[in-house]
């Protein structure tokens, strides 16, 4: 028995934002009448509701894997309107405190809302001036409960969230849905990358991989998303946090191949075509 | 105008299968390791069982973050318990617990399905199963999840669990030794793992008697 569940990142019900949007309707309340219509005006109160609906700009896939000397993440810069591209700089990778990286991907703005209320967890947990500092562990318990108590008001954080990180030699990897689904593993992906990029992990991942061999294969991952993602942008960054700290890359491109038979003079032989 | 559709849903089933077996003087709870959603698989070692207390231990499959949720309410009503009491949680006071936590939020349920086993005040197994609004029973062995339409029959089969017309009534618990019991569970698993896509990778087996509490792990098919 499945339950689908419709909320997968940037991919909605509805084909796009082409629809009209629905303003609220606003008219005066008239107390010597009963409207004979349905519930405008007077029910006016019962008709919008405040929560969400659906995203509107959306990040897609970020992949994040545990290598020899800690974590290594990427997403690629993209934040999509429904089918249109319409940013091509948006950071989808983060720091949060000492220990610990968050990448995202869904909605952008309850991104910027979750790095806000992470800032305040931050803040009062340097403000105790204890010598302690969250670890990853818990910045991915604290997300859980955000998400999971979002999901009870019927109004989530539009999320998938990768966070990871190194605290004391213990190198942390989890993941965390928009209602609240979280586990930690060697590998982890969001959205698209579950279904693109975790079979190659599974099968290519290993204990204590090097720094190189670990972007290597987060390449191979990214480019597998950009050749069949339709909402991957060729721009990506990799970001690395170990027990020293975190360094995110400068944007850069894959390089790509396109050189297939298959593609040259596509329409030889077609019925109509020239040659 | 007619009132708008949400457009997604706060359930998801991630999979999984639980099973508990009573014996004269132990309990056994097992749950496979693996974690899905849709027809994908997040990941394959993730526990479903969690302590509850010294002598009660709750394995649950269905929607994990209700799940997590269910296992920290428990734990911390258990907490507040145990100041109260000196004392920890007997098994079938846990169960009773677990019955009414669910109900609780019989309007807006966990998605869990929960087996809960351990030892009675007596020393004997016992296992209490549920379905998501909070109704139990004591019963001397169950199965839960997606796959325990497969586990049930099976297990009727060999446990030939008394009727419950009988009278004086019948104990339920199975004369089976502990290792025999295990070597049931484990065989339960690998055929539930044959037919149910989301039973799989490994097993998880809780032993609980009077010299304590162990674990161990099987594999299984990972396909």
């Amino acid at each position: 028995m499945v339950v689908e569940s419709h909320e997968t990142d940037g991919e909605f019900a509805g084909g796009g934002l082409g629809h009209t949007s629905r303003s609220p309707i606003v008219t005066p309340v008239f107390t010597d009448m009963v409207s004979s219509q349905t519930e405008s005006g007077l029910l006016s109160s019962e008709g919008e509701s405040q929560r969400t609906q659906y995203p509107y700009v959306t990040g897609t896939s970020v992949i994040g894997i545990k290598y020899k000397d800690g974590i290594l993440m990427a997403a690629d810069m993209g934040g999509s309107y429904g089918s249109t591209i319409r940013y091509k700089s948006v950071e989808r990778l983060k720091q949060v405190g000492k220990h610990s990286l968050l990448g995202a991907s869904g909605e952008i703005s309850d991104f910027q809302e979750i790095l806000r209320y992470l800032d305040e967890l931050i803040l009062h947990d340097n403000m105790w001036d204890d010598g302690n500092s969250l670890g990853p562990k818990e910045v991915h318990n604290y997300l859980t409960r955000m998400m999971y108590n979002r999901r009870n008001k019927f109004d989530p954080l539009w999320n998938s969230l990768v966070l990871g990180g190194v605290k004391n030699g213990h190198k942390y990897l989890g993941s965390v849905s928009m209602i609240g689904v979280h586990f930690e593993d060697n590998h982890v992906a969001t959205g698209f990358g579950n279904h693109l990029a975790r079979p190659i992990l599974r099968e290519e991942w290993k204990e204590d991989l090097s720094f190189e061999e670990g972007v290597k294969l987060l390449e191979k991952c990214m480019r597998n998303l950009l050749y069949r993602d339709r909402s991957a942008v060729n721009k990506l960054q990799i970001a690395k946090i170990t027990e020293d700290g975190l360094t995110i890359s400068q944007p850069y491109s894959l390089k790509t191949f396109w050189n297939f038979g298959a593609f040259q003079n596509p329409t030889v032989g077609a019925e109509g075509s020239c040659c | 105008m007619p009132k708008e559709q949400a457009n997604w849903s706060p359930y998801d089933n991630n999979g999984g299968t639980c099973v508990a077996i009573a014996g004269a003087d132990y309990c056994v709870i097992a749950a496979d390791t693996r974690m899905s959603t849709g027809y994908s698989i997040l990941t394959r070692d993730y526990s479903k069982i969690c302590k509850l207390a010294d002598k009660s231990v709750m394995a649950s499959s269905g929607f994990q973050a209700d799940v997590k949720a269910l296992q920290k309410v428990l734990a911390s009503r258990h907490l507040i318990y145990q100041h109260q009491h000196n004392k920890q949680m007997s098994c079938p006071a846990m169960a009773q617990l677990l019955s009414n936590t669910l109900y609780y939020k019989r309007f807006f349920p966990y998605y869990a399905f929960n087996v809960l086993g351990g030892l009675d005040s007596e020393g004997k197994g016992c296992v209490f199963t549920y379905d998501a609004v909070g109704s139990y029973e004591r019963v001397g062995y169950s199965a839960q999840g997606s796959g325990a339409t497969l586990i049930t029959p099976f297990l009727d089969n060999q446990l030939k669990s008394p009727s419950p017309l009988l009278l004086p009534a019948k104990d339920a618990v199975t004369p089976l030794s502990e290792t025999e019991a295990i070597d049931l569970v484990k065989t339960c698993f690998s055929s539930a793992t044959e037919r149910d896509i989301y039973t799989g990778d490994k097993v998880e087996i809780v032993v609980l008697n009077a010299d304590g509490i162990r674990r161990e792990y099987e594999e299984l098919r990972r396909d």
